[in-house]
């Protein structure tokens, strides 16, 4: 099977569709939360990221420290981290260099996952078209978002405010059905970050409190329930995916209670 | 209104953050991190921080602590039903639209 920039292109389609709606959501709630349709736009096109931009947008129009955003933009992006170490390990011997700096603008959730789940080594003409065809999809979705957002009259964009949160809740709850691992994770940051807010002598930025929940929580997940190890590299394109990973969660449960 | 030179250090901080994390490893690690300590602390940490953002915070953000609330609750079923990130925000505002109108 032949794997090309046309293969890319195509294999990027259906992302491109799922990025849509999500960037829609993006530029309608950054042009309800103040920002003008070209700044949402370009929030989109240099970030390329779902979670990350929403809590930037989030601390910009709460006026938070820059500081909070590095460590915000930080945490929520940590796991590129970890998937561009994967990805160096999935590419051919001709991908480097300059383009190795330009194409890590691609590491999604999503492309990480399709590029991973190749049976040849990955090419950098592939993962340009594969870039290419979500990342068209990421801008033009944030602006068709932004330009409606414009016309919306100001009192109805504040209810859009809960939009943002209703979309955490998409990503956090199904995967805390299916992970007792992940619920305990997301009980412990969301009691913590409640007491934290409520308690009246405790004094903490959102910034930073969401920083210390997150992290307090995730240590204690990988503390009770580390995920299995990583399987042999023999076979390629068995690399764990995040949904792979979350299958591992699952096995690790069992495990546990069993 | 957020002032043009504010809102491009923010854009800046962001963008910069993001993809040096994704570029430094990509161009500069060779080997896979193995201690599964730190790989499980990586998977889990982006449920902690989405967890950590949504409460208290989507307890008012719709306006009020009631129509909040009631849009929530949609999300929280919808979710549970595995819909679409789209279709929860989007059922999310209309029931808190619904409810801040019948206020």
């Amino acid at each position: 099977m032949e794997q090309n920039f046309t293969k890319g292109l195509r294999d990027g389609i259906p992302i491109c569709l799922g990025y849509l709606s999500v960037s829609f959501t993006f530029g309608l709630l950054g042009v309800g939360m103040g920002l003008s349709w070209w700044q949402a736009t370009l929030i989109s096109l240099t970030n390329v990221t779902s979670a990350g931009q929403f809590a930037g947008l989030t601390l910009m129009m709460e006026g938070g420290a820059l500081i909070e955003m590095v460590i915000a933009q930080f945490f929520i992006n940590l796991r590129y981290l970890l998937m561009s170490i994967s990805l160096t390990q999935k590419v051919d011997e001709r991908f480097r260099g300059i383009s190795r700096w330009i194409l890590a603008m691609g590491v999604t959730d999503e492309i990480f996952a399709v590029a991973m789940s190749q049976e040849k080594p990955v090419s950098k003409r592939y993962f340009t078209g594969l870039f290419l065809t979500p990342y068209l999809g990421w801008g033009i979705g944030t602006l068709a978002g932004a330009l409606l957002g414009e016309i919306v009259p100001d009192g109805v964009a504040e209810i859009f405010g809960i939009a943002i949160y209703g979309m955490f809740l998409a990503i956090i709850i199904p995967k805390a059905r299916d992970s007792h691992p992940v619920l305990e994770v997301v009980l412990i940051a969301a009691i913590l970050s409640c007491v934290i807010y409520y308690v009246p002598f405790i004094h903490l930025s959102s910034g930073l409190s969401i920083t210390l929940c997150a992290v307090v929580a995730a240590a204690y997940g990988a503390w009770r329930h580390p995920l299995p190890a990583e399987p042999e590299e023999d076979d390629a394109g068995t690399v764990p995916s995040a949904d792979n990973d979350m299958q591992a969660v699952n096995i690790t449960k069992e495990v546990h209670h069993a | 209104m957020l002032s043009l030179s504010i809102y491009f250090k923010y854009l800046a901080v962001m963008a910069l953050v993001t993809y040096l994390l994704r570029a430094l490893p990509f161009v500069l690690v060779k080997k896979k991190i193995t201690n599964v300590y730190i790989r499980s602390f990586l998977e889990y940490i982006p449920y902690g921080v989405l967890a950590a953002m949504t409460f208290p915070a989507v307890f008012t953000s719709a306006g009020g602590v009631i129509p909040s609330l009631a849009g929530m609750t949609v999300a929280l079923i919808l979710a549970y039903r595995r819909k679409g990130l789209l279709t929860v925000a989007i059922g999310a505002v209309a029931l808190a639209a619904i409810v801040t109108l019948i206020l």
